[in-house]
């Protein structure tokens, strides 16, 4: 059967905001990286949003999996 | 020019990973033919919406609504907002009972027992009216789905090019110019074509929503550093220059009374209400209630959306233009001279906007002798300006993501009409499930293959874009009237919504082939019988095509239904709004569809306002 959308959703954007964050820890001090960004680590801030996102909507999704499994027994 | 860093290479492939995940997840269920073109009609009414909202982002509008913010400014942000959401919460308030077939209520298939509900478009329109119109409309809707898709990959492959994204691939294969840009189009397409083969309407609906949040994910970081860099609202707004708010040098140049009428009713009508390409979405939903919180849902987040695609354009254009450049500085007494070279191109653009080069890298001159502009480079121009390694790969993403959810969605929605409307009702009436099984997955390729050879057409003529709105004014805006008439005039007739389907057709080629606009040449622009007028600009002739279209198809469709002997009420039963089953409202009055349609009006209404 079809599974809770929102998991996949959730777990590619928790994927995604990990790498980011991950890079944007990384590259912190690096001034070149972020000279388009006007000095801003983007990757860092818009990593942790995205992260915070996946995790929330992964939650949404394995509750709602969950209820769905519960209605077919 | 981006080289790509790893993690670039990181999130795209992620994301190509997730994408056929979900195809491969779903294969199992994929057990008969409404699994596959229908996913099984179980879908909840936001995955319905978010769907519809990725499969309407499409390559063409993503980068054509950068484009529209360049050219003309603020005001596209109430043309875009206004003139599709009213039309969407039509569609979910008044055409998704009759299109999703409220027979198939629980309540009402009792009484009714071996009540088909539509599967397409021109299914509703074989049950509603006749074979004959359900056979035209099939067929020129194939056809259509297969020119867009195909438009869509070349147009999306034409950017990644000029990002240089598959430069490296292309090196190590040695590869030459041609064979880049066959390679940018081919492979989203292989993509698409797996996951969809996999897992049918499901696979393509669940990818439309990873895409959509892509879109979001991967552009709004860009806006919000543009706007940070032009200086905020009131920045952006002081570089939007006066004249674009006068109404008599509006760019634009259609008069904003056409420009709404035009624009809200017949164009967002015509896309939202008829397009089987995002409509299919929504007939997938598991019951009626879903399917009409669909197109509502998506009209809900179309408001955000508008205002994250327009923005990249004007701020594009508000940002200065590049220039070649010498810096000379001294450095413990040696002299440096720093050289930025810039493309003449691109120095004879507007901001971030390139002009259009010819084969030599000069800029292309208009016939007022000013550079003409490469506005669909506005939002590509933005990500590579702003977005840091990382970002960048998230931009990349999201711009490759529109693409495919655009083009699964035209080969999913081939495949259905195909295997229902011209292949089980004209060619094998009593095929087996298992057959039509078979038969919707070749569709599939079928369509892709058409579309791959549109998309190589498009390469050989100058300007394959022109001809979607002449398109969308033979096909959309008449059927737009055919359908209008049959959701609600009990009257009209099969032989009416024939006759108008092709008085509409032949009137907007008509239209077409009589007025040519300011500047241009006869052609695919228009002007290819006689040129009898001369509308102000494309957008103008298109506008006005697709109303003629509309206006003639509703005509002549409500004068020969009148001549013509109409169908019994039984056989309507659930086909025309005024016969559908409705639930008893048991909710209070403001969790009503209505309400929520009202509220969610009044939003664009007033965000709109903020923008003009």
């Amino acid at each position: 059967m079809f599974y809770d959308p929102r998991i996949s959703l959730g777990m590619l954007f928790t994927l995604i905001g990990t790498v980011l964050t991950a890079f944007g820890l990384a590259t912190r001090s690096n001034a070149d990286v972020y000279s388009k960004s006007m000095g801003i680590d983007a990757n860092l801030c818009w990593g942790l949003v995205l992260l915070v996102f996946g995790i929330l909507v992964l939650t949404l999704g394995r509750r709602g999996q969950m209820k769905q499994e519960k209605i077919k027994k | 020019m981006p080289n790509l860093a790893a993690p670039d290479s990181l999130i795209l492939l992620i994301y190509g990973f997730f994408m056929l995940t979900a195809g491969f997840s779903l294969k199992p269920a994929m057990t008969n033919s409404q699994q596959f073109m229908q996913a099984g009609r179980a879908m909840p009414g936001w995955l319905c919406g978010v769907a519809m909202l990725g499969a309407s982002l499409g390559s063409l509008e993503v980068l054509g609504m950068g484009a529209a913010g360049a050219r003309y400014g603020l005001p596209s942000v109430a043309f875009f907002a206004l003139g599709s959401i009213p039309a969407m919460l039509f569609a979910g308030l008044y055409l998704m009972p009759v299109f999703y077939g409220s027979n198939s209520l629980a309540d009402s298939s009792a009484q009714k027992p071996g009540a088909v509900a539509a599967r397409s478009i021109p299914e509703y329109l074989g049950l509603r009216f006749d074979r004959k119109t359900r056979a035209l409309n099939a067929l020129m809707f194939a056809a259509m789905s297969a020119f867009g898709a195909g438009i869509a990959l070349y147009a999306m492959a034409r950017v990644f090019v000029a990002l240089h994204v598959f430069d490296q691939v292309a090196i190590t294969l040695n590869l030459p110019p041609t064979g880049t840009l066959l390679l940018a189009m081919a492979l989203p397409a292989a993509l698409v074509l797996a996951y969809v083969l996999l897992g049918g309407l499901g696979a393509a609906m669940y990818n439309q929503a990873l895409q959509f949040c892509l879109i979001i994910a991967g552009l709004l970081p860009m806006v919000l550093l543009g706007l940070k860099r032009i200086g905020g609202w009131s920045g952006l707004k002081a570089t939007v220059p006066a004249n674009s708010f006068h109404p008599g040098t509006h760019p634009m140049g259609a008069g904003v009374v056409v420009l709404a009428v035009g624009a809200g009713f017949v164009l967002g009508g015509a896309t939202w209400c008829t397009d089987f390409r995002l409509l299919q979405a929504a007939m997938a939903a598991k019951n009626v209630e879903a399917a009409r919180r669909g197109p509502m849902i998506a009209a809900a987040l179309r408001v955000f959306v508008v205002i994250v695609l327009i923005l990249p354009g004007l701020i594009a254009v508000g940002l200065p233009t590049p220039h070649t450049s010498i810096v000379i500085h001294n450095d413990n007494g040696v002299i440096y001279h720093e050289i930025t070279v810039v493309p003449p191109a691109v120095e004879a653009g507007g901001g971030l906007v390139p002009a259009k080069a010819d084969t030599d890298g000069k800029p292309v001159k208009g016939a007022d002798g000013h550079a003409v502009l490469d506005y669909a480079m506005a939002t590509p121009n933005m990500l590579l300006q702003f977005l840091p390694a990382g970002l960048l790969g998230l931009g990349l993403t999201a711009l490759l993501a529109c693409l495919m959810g655009g083009v699964a969605a035209g080969v999913t929605s081939f495949s259905t009409v195909f295997t229902c409307d011209i292949f089980q009702a004209f060619l094998a009436k009593n095929a087996a499930d298992k057959r039509l099984l078979a038969v919707a997955r070749w569709a599939a390729v079928g369509g892709m293959m058409l579309s791959f050879a549109a998309a190589c057409a498009a390469m050989r003529f100058d300007s394959p874009l022109d001809a979607i709105l002449l398109v969308f004014a033979v096909v959309n805006a008449p059927l737009f009237a055919a359908l209008l008439l049959g959701a609600f005039w009990r009257r009209a007739t099969g032989h009416g919504a024939f006759a108008g389907l092709i008085a509409g057709a032949a009137a907007a080629l008509l239209h077409h082939g009589l007025s040519l606009p300011r500047g241009e040449q006869p052609g695919i622009q228009g002007g290819w019988i006689t040129v009898l007028h001369h509308p102000s600009s494309d957008l103008a002739l298109g506008l006005g095509t697709a109303m003629l279209a509309f206006l003639v198809s509703l005509l002549v469709a409500a004068a020969v239904s009148l001549f013509t002997n109409a169908a019994q009420a039984e056989e309507l039963n659930g086909l025309v709004f005024s016969l559908t089953a409705r639930p008893p409202s048991i909710w209070a009055w403001w969790k009503r569809p209505e309400a929520m349609a009202a509220a969610i009006l009044l939003a664009a209404i007033a965000v709109s306002l903020i923008f003009i």
